[in-house]
């Protein structure tokens, strides 16, 4: 079946060299797709902002979140508080410009430690298959079997307990990222199954490789894809769920801003004054919803069946 | 007539049965899939075997046990007098240099994510010693060449190349390492027809120019025919019958044999209803439970119950010149008009 | 509950039908799919027709558009992304493409009928096959639970599937291939329709049941006087049981001819190229015919005779000029500018 990108003239004879040298990688074919979709544009410029803000706040507001007075509690906007007052004072806007950083961080780095973990355990327990499969198999079961947000406030607690942990920011990557990575395990173990019984890696074994060159040459990059877009799924779960652990007390703690700090502390007033609650929502579903919008575009873009 | 230094490939009782279990914890086998089931092949210097069945007689079972993917229950496979079975490490990869393979589906064999280069070069990067650094961008181009490609597409990835493209990289991947053996297990059934032809030309002309000897395993007879020179006919996983090309298709004698070939339609309207026609009934045994003696008995019209009795051999009968396992062997033309 | 005869009174009556015009007769049918890749053109200009009781083979290589073709015919294209830009499917008069939905689904399954390769795809695998079967008659039949059930038996039965009655409650997977196939025959006959259409239905299936399955097809043909499209590439098949041959190239019909005459003298160089290109069962030593070059990408179809980059008879007017189909006899036409040289005249 003719490819519709194949190149021409095929003969038994040397045919002339093509034109132009365009060896397309997946990759190349992928960020062609990705140019063309206004999700992947919209996903990566809400994630841009909220990355400027995590890391040069002051780019956006010259407001001190700290900088909070009681006698404008629940005023409205005014100046540059664009978004007002919250209960105790605070400038709202600044507020949720600091509060990027934090809600980033606790995602960006519970999902690496999510990663790795799911990366070791579903690639043994796929690529060897076997009692081992079993073994790791049985743990995630396990591991899934836990509640959430029992497992998350049980090792919430315990971690922040820790003296060396003073704002909650570590505690709250740990327990997000160990409570994280079963899913993430076994999207890994199913795709690297999927990889290893496919024909390639069958002629590589012929030829003679090892584990290592299968695995690392055939398997993984092949078994990637779904699981990176996992990832950014996570991201995005886990941003949130930092808002919740908060919200529960659990999370962050001190002088820590957070949008889920934001959000809990908001809650008891928002019959009075919704705007405190209104807008770290918004900028947290937003963030969210853009993280899975580019895990979506990401996969699709990859995606060889979809080419 | 050869003698057997020529021997380049040869099986001895070669038998695989996968077992079949019960139980999730403690796993007991309460059976097998006899899938291969004692199979003697022998292969000389620049012949071409074919290897034919219909689905389920083992030779796809029997492609992966000759280049070493399945370990074998027991039985040997020797190339060139070492048997391979018995090998690992480094020694399998030694041996692995002298014994190829080229596959069936030409969308699933290629890793799409590496270059053609790479995918070429990765014999020479598994086997260092084979060619040295310095010399392997040559020897990938020279094999690009040799296949009939482009060597300046080394760059290009699988998916910018049509599906008969795709089997010659495989070609010419199973050629980097110079085996003298290549196991063509379906190399042109996923092509189509017109494909088809330049592939197989393709594998006549590396045959002729490099001396290759090739086990040729497929279920389109005709193609089988073209380019074999021996060819065995496999049901249910034994050989039932064996020989030179004009023997097994113009001199069947076994039952099996002349059904499968008078099944097998011939462009050329002239002989409809001209041929002899065999209808075989009811559907195949399944290889876990084969009938007793002669596993095609159930099918058979020659069938009698010294066939449930006793297993025929493979071997030169009364009114067979050539090796047929069957005990009422007998020479019958279902390819020519009569 | 409408019975057999309200059916068959409604499609009777539609207006156009002539019970004496050519049972199916398609004429310059157009078809294209629009991709975000671009427009691909897969049927372009394609004619053929059939009459009861003849066997008519669709044979082309993969792409050349011989089933979407069907899938024209039958009215089951997914549109989008494929659209019918032109041309007329003509049952008996009365063109299809341009009925209401709800006649076109009345024709669809009491007059024309289709089977397909892979069986397991097109049976329902969550109902037994006696359910699917009755179904077909409860519905379009008015048949009552039991009457139903019984005609399923006697479809099973008709394509020659071993104890019938016990297998009637048996699921799509616990059939082997073979016997799948069957059943889906039985299925597409199950309403007595007057052309079934085949794509390839025993390409997937070993030789011997293909054998089985092309020699019960014939017989059931014969018994109804049925029209039958087989559309494959496997030219062996073809020589057994086509009385026609129209070949498939880039969408269009290259050459249409009664079989004895397309083997033994081609008159399109795709034709003659395609048969000395495969190997066959008595003989040996044959050099096989290569021809060079690929398909065409349907996104991008060669100017003037679609074959000509391909063809060893191909000249200048070749790129500039489609050939018109010529008539070279009553029942042969062939699309190309140098007939006279390929038959070697």
């Amino acid at each position: 079946m003719s490819d519709l990108n194949a190149l021409a003239a095929e003969t038994p004879t040397r045919p002339p060299a093509a034109p132009s040298g365009k060896s397309r990688s997946l990759a190349a074919d992928a960020w062609h797709d990705l140019r063309r979709s206004k999700i992947f544009w919209a996903a990566l410029a809400i994630i841009v902002v909220v990355l400027l803000m995590a890391i040069w706040p002051s780019l956006f507001t010259s407001a001190d979140p700290h900088d909070c007075v009681l006698s404008r509690q629940h005023k409205g906007a005014s100046g540059g508080a664009i978004f007002g007052y919250d209960f105790q004072g605070c400038d709202v806007y600044a507020k949720t410009v600091y509060g990027a950083r934090y809600s980033i961080v606790v995602g960006v780095f519970s999902v690496l430690i999510a990663g790795v973990i799911g990366l070791t355990v579903g690639l043994s327990a796929g690529y060897f298959g076997g009692w081992l499969d079993a073994l790791l198999s049985r743990f995630v079961d396990v591991m899934l079997g836990v509640p959430f947000l029992l497992g998350a406030i049980v090792l919430g607690k315990r971690l922040s307990a820790d003296p060396g942990n003073s704002n909650g920011v570590l505690a709250v990557t740990l327990t997000l990222g160990i409570l994280g990575w079963t899913t993430a395990a076994r999207v890994l173990r199913s795709s690297v199954i999927t990889a290893k019984n496919q024909d390639y890696v069958a002629a590589a074994r012929m030829l003679g490789a090892g584990s290592g060159r299968l695995i690392f040459r055939h398997i993984l990059p092949n078994a990637m894809a779904p699981y990176i877009v996992v990832l950014t799924i996570l991201l995005g779960i886990n941003i949130a769920s930092e808002a919740t652990l908060s919200f529960l007390g659990v999370g962050l703690k001190g002088d820590a801003v957070s949008w889920g700090i934001s959000i809990s502390e908001a809650t008891g007033y928002v019959r009075v004054a919704p705007g405190p609650l209104i807008w770290p929502s918004v900028f947290l579903a937003a963030t969210v919803l853009a993280f899975i919008m580019l895990g979506d575009a990401v996969r699709d873009a990859f995606d060889p069946k979809l080419r | 007539m050869s003698d057997v230094s020529d021997l380049v490939l040869e099986t001895r009782g070669l038998v695989k049965h996968f077992p079949i279990t019960q139980g999730i914890v403690f796993r007991t086998k309460v059976g097998a899939v006899r899938a291969v089931d004692g199979v003697d092949i022998q292969l000389r210097r620049g012949e071409t075997l074919g290897v034919v069945g219909e689905s389920g007689c083992g030779k796809s079972t029997l492609a992966k046990l000759l280049i070493g993917l399945e370990q074998p229950t027991s039985g040997e496979v020797l190339v060139r007098g070492e048997n391979i079975a018995r090998l690992s490490g480094q020694g399998l990869r030694r041996a692995r240099r002298n014994i190829q393979m080229v596959l069936q589906d030409p969308y699933t064999s290629l890793n799409p994510r590496m270059t053609v280069g790479d995918i070429i070069g990765e014999p020479f990067a598994i086997h260092p010693d084979a060619v040295p650094r310095a010399g392997r961008a040559r020897a990938v181009q020279e094999l690009l060449d040799l296949v009939g490609l482009n060597p300046d597409h080394v760059n290009r990835y699988p998916h910018q190349f049509s599906g008969g493209q795709r089997q010659r990289i495989g070609i010419a991947r199973a050629l980097a390492l110079r085996p003298e053996i290549i196991v063509c297990d379906e190399p042109v059934s996923a092509l189509d027809v017109s494909i088809q032809a330049q592939v197989i030309n393709l594998l006549e002309r590396l045959q002729r120019e490099l001396g290759l000897s090739y086990i040729f395993i497929a279920h389109d007879l005709s193609v089988v025919r073209h380019i074999s020179d021996r060819v065995a006919v496999m049901y249910l996983g034994k050989i039932v019958e064996s020989g030179y090309h004009m023997a097994i298709y113009e001199q069947p004698t076994h039952p099996y044999t002349q059904a499968l070939l008078s099944a097998v339609p011939v462009p050329d309207p002239r002989l409809r209803g001209r041929r002899d026609h065999i209808v075989l009934e009811g559907d195949v045994p399944s290889p876990a439970d084969p009938p007793s003696g002669c596993r095609f008995r159930t099918r058979c019209w020659k069938a009698q119950p010294y066939c449930a009795d006793h297993e025929p051999l493979l071997q030169i009968r009364q009114r067979s010149p050539h090796p047929s396992a069957c005990h009422y062997a007998e020479i019958r033309d279902v390819i020519h008009r009569y | 509950m409408t019975g057999v005869t309200d059916i068959k009174a409604q499609i009777d009556a539609l207006p156009g039908l002539d019970p004496r015009a050519p049972l199916l007769h398609v004429e310059d049918l157009h078809v294209e799919f629009r991709t975000r890749d671009g427009v691909a053109k897969a049927v372009n200009g394609a004619g053929f027709h059939l009459s009861a009781g003849e066997t008519l083979a669709l044979l082309g290589e993969s792409g050349c558009g011989k089933s979407v073709t069907a899938q024209a015919v039958m009215g089951i294209l997914d549109t989008p992304p494929a659209h019918i830009t032109g041309g007329r499917v003509l049952y008996r008069g009365v063109d299809l493409l341009r009925l209401a939905e709800e006649d076109r689904r009345k024709v669809r399954a009491n007059r024309i009928a289709m089977i397909f390769q892979d069986a397991l795809s097109a049976l329902n695998p969550v109902y037994s096959v006696g359910f699917q079967l009755a179904e077909l008659f409860r519905k379009q039949r008015g048949l009552s639970r039991k009457d139903a059930k019984q005609r399923a038996i006697e479809s099973l039965d008709q394509v020659r599937i071993p104890a019938a009655r016990q297998r009637i409650d048996d699921y799509p997977h616990q059939f082997s291939g073979g016997m799948r196939q069957r059943v889906m025959i039985a299925m597409a006959l199950a309403l007595d329709p007057e052309v079934l259409i085949a794509d390839e239905p025993t390409t997937a299936l070993d030789v011997t049941v293909q054998a089985q399955i092309m020699g019960l097809l014939a017989e059931l043909q014969h018994q109804r006087t049925m029209g039958l499209i087989l559309i494959t590439h496997d030219m062996g098949v073809v020589a057994d049981v086509a009385d026609r041959i129209s070949v498939m190239y880039a969408g269009k019909v290259v050459e249409e001819a009664p079989v004895y005459d397309i083997y033994a003298h081609p008159a399109h160089p795709y034709t003659q190229a395609l048969l000395a290109s495969i190997p066959r069962l008595d003989l040996k030593g044959q050099q096989l015919n290569v021809i060079r070059g690929l398909p065409p990408a349907l996104t991008d179809i060669p100017s003037g005779c679609a074959f000509h980059p391909r063809c060893g008879y191909a000249r200048e007017i070749c790129r500039q000029e489609q050939p018109p189909a010529y008539r070279i006899a009553p029942h042969r036409e062939s699309r190309c500018h140098f007939i006279r040289e390929v038959l070697g005249v």
